[in-house]
């Protein structure tokens, strides 16, 4: 009875029943087992996760955000941005402004200006950081920010019906002009060097492990939020929509659709989330430059998505652990070769695989015994 | 050098001549006299002209002179020679001290040896000496100018000279030959004439010479602004040329293959660092030769690129055609590879090439404008380029195929066009290009493993913002984005041009994505 009535309502159509249990059980091992195996087990215990772990972990699950922001535009719509880098960036940058403001006095120069801002001989804070100092400012302005600037953007491109290449080479330049405009200590942002050295946050110290461990429920939380509203997303009437424009836009606005309004609701909310998993990204991970702006780091999220899989929503986190997995190993082991590495992933993934690694074990499951 | 010059002319004066008797009591001023005196001294010893007064006055500058009671004399090399009469001394005399020279008299005696220079039967010591004068003239010099403009029938040692008075009459001298002075001045193309007149300006209290300082220092600055217009043009032109290089070969790949080449850049690298491992060749085997290695570095670094380009066109390219983004992101892991390749055959850091020395220097156009040698030549290189392109594209065999494939693919292999061949020589040709481009790119720039990645995104916007398949688009949109980053740059600052730049482009594709949309080749199959 219960079954019927989940199958017919929305939930149903999500996931089946194996899905959400698996969903839930996600949610014990990230929410609970995680911190209890964090904070209740003792350091010397093997069970223990070390402050390491719980930081890398941390900061792929906000991989796996933009990679799962990245599949719904990329993957689901066909349209590959190479600007996601940028709202990612820049949701960082909004809320590192809330974290410096609350080192308060205990920078370098114990004054109440952010050190950068004493080293440059200012005065007062810039326009760019008013009300800086509330949380929820910043926190608002994480997510209106990337998405402001999407949405201004896409509907420029979007109208002159740029799309393909040019729209991924548009968004490449757009994120190098703004990686310029970081660069400059006069753009208020703390130039080369971003933001750093970040002692609190809501007034509780990012170094202790009980916030560490609480930053890192909060992402997880919100990735396992991110992973059900892009399922509702794609499986309701408007996610078949945007896998139609993917299909054949032509086609789509044959049939009396108006495709811009689709491509640039879908761009906006990629952005936003960007900008979600940016804002958890800085606290734990401890800075923020413009680097992060850099076009390698925006196709490198594409190849996230393209390892684990379009077109698929565990594709994305797959490819997002995979590949930033692998590039931790490899930092530390053979530091030199992970370009290779990193390159071959590339290469092979576009030539061999071209569904990714859900797709490689959808086919080997369905081969005929 | 200016040391031998002037030792060689020396010499031919003394062979000349043979020495005179010199005025002994200006020598002995010039020892033991104070200030002023010292200055007269010169001056003297200047205007007898005597070949020995020369060798005293460099031994004076050099610190090389020495008394002992009346006695004057020259010590070089701890050997002793008589100042006067140049003959040597056995041993140096008890109680010798060094003749002071401050930093006014060295001044003098600087000016007083060039204005002996002045006197030269050489054109170019003449012309050497000249400007040294006029960067400051003393007045103490100012007797043998006039003396040395008289004789002079050169024009611009001339004009120099004419120069060199005025300065000295601006300083003193009635209103009228101030006014005189002034105008002969403005008229002068020499960088620190403003500085004068500014200064004299200052000071002036007739109102009739004040108006003409104004005046004039009006023509001068007008002058001065078209001096740096043209600078800056050439600036614009020199960046225009290098985005040119580095898009050709794009135009080629991207613009009539359609294939999105993210190592294009990379290409442009190997072609830097063939050329850094040619001049090294050169260096080790053949350093007599070496002002030539770029005439071997220009085809290797062709070839290397080229054929590392036919591998990766034949290797993964192939395999994507159609597929536009699965091509952006294989090209892009080509390029880390070849970017770590590099790191590691190379090391990380930046390696050095050496211009030869024909392209060293360059070409002083005004007294404030000097344009290097090596711009020049990529400009003109730029050029070539083009031409030769243009040239391969519309008038050889394989141009034809590859504008044939491009046009229509099933057309041109119906009628025997070998397709696929075609496709890896028209990818070769535009790698090759981009070795040549990252040969130029190595005579003006650091030559690095990241060189290309400052260039991709230039070079595809440069395609993309001229019309995608149109070479002429190309050339133009390499010289309108050179210019405008190099005018907003003096307006604004590097940087903020950069970005102005970006968003213009980006705003530009915006307005008229049909420049962009111009569908020809592969585009049509696709769409």
């Amino acid at each position: 009875m219960t079954d019927s009535v989940i199958s017919d309502s929305v939930l149903g159509r999500m996931y089946g029943p194996r899905g959400w249990t698996m969903l839930a059980a996600a949610a014990v091992v990230m929410l609970v087992a995680l911190p209890v195996f964090s904070l209740a087990v003792a350091q010397t215990s093997s069970f223990h996760l070390s402050a390491y772990w719980v930081t890398l972990i941390g900061k792929i699950m906000c991989y796996a955000i933009v990679a799962i922001a990245m599949d719904l535009i990329w993957g689901y719509t066909g349209i590959l941005s190479l600007g996601h880098g940028l709202f990612f960036a820049l949701g960082g940058y909004a809320f590192g402004m809330y974290l410096m403001r609350e080192i308060g006095r205990e920078g370098q120069y114990q004054a109440d200006l952010p050190d950068f801002m004493v080293f440059l001989d200012w005065k007062q804070l810039p326009w760019q950081w008013w009300n800086s100092d509330q949380f929820w400012w910043c926190a608002l302005l994480a997510l209106a920010v990337p998405g402001l600037l999407a949405y201004v953007f896409g509907y420029l491109a979007f109208r002159s019906r740029v799309k393909g290449v040019y729209f991924s080479i548009i968004t490449q330049a757009l994120s190098f002009a703004a990686m310029l405009l970081f660069f400059r200590n006069d753009t208020g942002f703390g130039g080369n060097n971003g933001f750093t050295d970040f002692k609190r946050v809501l007034g509780f110290s990012v170094t202790s492990p009980e916030t560490r461990i609480s930053l890192f429920m909060i992402t997880a939380a919100i990735l396992l939020g991110t992973l059900v509203l892009a399922r509702f997303v794609v499986t309701s009437r408007f996610g078949r929509i945007l896998t139609a424009i993917r299909d054949a836009e032509a086609r789509v606005a044959f049939c009396g659709y108006n495709t811009l309004h689709y491509k640039l609701a879908i761009w906006t909310l990629s952005a936003v989330l960007c900008g979600i998993a940016g804002a958890l990204y800085v606290p734990q991970v401890g800075i923020i430059n413009p680097s992060e702006m850099s076009p390698a780091n925006s196709i490198e999220i594409a190849i996230w998505v393209a390892v684990g899989g379009r077109g698929t929503l565990v594709g994305p986190l797959i490819g997002a652990g995979l590949v930033n997995g692998a590039k931790s190993v490899f930092t530390q082991i053979l530091p030199e070769y992970w370009l290779f590495a990193l390159g071959a992933i590339f290469i092979l993934v576009t030539l061999f695989l071209p569904q990714g690694v859900v797709g490689l074990l959808a086919q080997v499951r369905k081969r005929p015994r | 050098m200016r040391k031998i010059l002037l030792t060689l002319f020396l010499l031919a004066v003394v062979c000349a001549r043979p020495a005179a008797a010199l005025d002994a009591a200006a020598v002995a001023k010039l020892a033991t006299g104070e200030g002023d005196e010292k200055t007269n001294a010169i001056a003297a010893l200047i205007a007898e002209g005597d070949p020995r007064a020369l060798v005293i006055l460099e031994a004076l500058g050099a610190g090389e002179l020495q008394t002992a009671g009346n006695r004057v004399f020259i010590v070089k090399d701890g050997k002793a020679t008589d100042a006067i009469t140049g003959a040597n001394i056995a041993s140096i005399p008890p109680g010798a001290e060094d003749v002071v020279v401050n930093n006014r008299l060295r001044g003098v005696v600087q000016a007083a040896l060039a204005a002996a220079s002045l006197m030269s039967a050489d054109r170019s010591m003449r012309l050497a000496a000249a400007k040294e004068l006029a960067a400051g003239a003393d007045p103490a010099v100012l007797p043998l100018v006039t003396k040395a403009f008289e004789k002079e029938t050169d024009p611009e040692v001339r004009s120099l000279l004419a120069q060199m008075t005025a300065t000295a009459q601006l300083k003193s001298g009635a209103p009228e030959e101030r006014i005189a002075a002034i105008r002969t001045l403005a008229k002068s193309q020499s960088g620190n004439t403003r500085t004068i007149l500014a200064s004299v300006l200052e000071t002036e209290k007739d109102d009739v010479v004040k108006a003409e300082l104004q005046r004039s220092l009006r023509e001068i600055d007008g002058r001065l602004a078209w001096h740096q217009r043209a600078g800056l043009a050439f600036a614009g032109i020199s960046l225009g040329s290098i985005l040119l290089l580095a898009a050709l070969g794009l135009a080629i790949t991207y613009g009539l293959m359609g294939v999105i080449n993210m190592a294009h850049g990379e290409l442009i690298m190997i072609g830097a660092y063939t050329t850094y491992a040619v001049q090294n060749l050169f260096r080790g085997y053949a350093p007599g030769a070496f002002d030539w290695y770029l005439a071997a570095a220009v085809p290797a670094a062709f070839c290397v690129s080229a054929i590392v380009g036919m591998v990766l066109e034949r290797g993964v390219i192939r395999w994507l055609y159609g597929r536009p983004l699965e091509t952006l992101l294989a090209t892009w892991g080509i390029s880390l590879m070849l970017i770590q390749g590099m790191r590691t055959l190379f090391g990380a850091q930046n390696v050095q090439v050496v211009n030869p020395a024909f392209m060293s220097g360059g070409i002083e156009v005004f007294s404030d404008i000097v344009l290097p040698w090596n711009r020049i030549v990529i400009i003109v290189f730029a050029f070539a380029v083009l031409a030769a392109m243009w040239l391969m594209l519309e008038r050889t065999r394989l141009g034809l195929f590859v504008r044939g494939v491009t046009q229509n693919r099933a057309m041109a292999s119906c009628v025997g066009v070998p397709t696929t061949r075609v496709d890896t020589w028209a990818f070769g040709l535009g790698s090759g290009i981009a070795g040549l481009a990252g040969c130029a790119l190595s005579q003006i720039g650091n030559v690095g493993p990241d060189l290309g990645q400052s260039y991709i995104v230039d070079s595809f916007l440069v395609v993309v913002f001229g019309g995608v398949g149109q070479l002429a688009g190309t050339v133009y949109a390499a010289l309108i984005l050179g210019l405008t980053n190099k005018l907003l740059e003096s307006w604004s600052g590097a940087v903020i041009a950069k970005i102005a730049v970006l968003v213009f482009i980006i705003i530009f594709i915006q307005l008229r994505p049909q420049g962009m949309f111009a569908l020809r080749g592969r585009a049509v199959e696709a769409g």
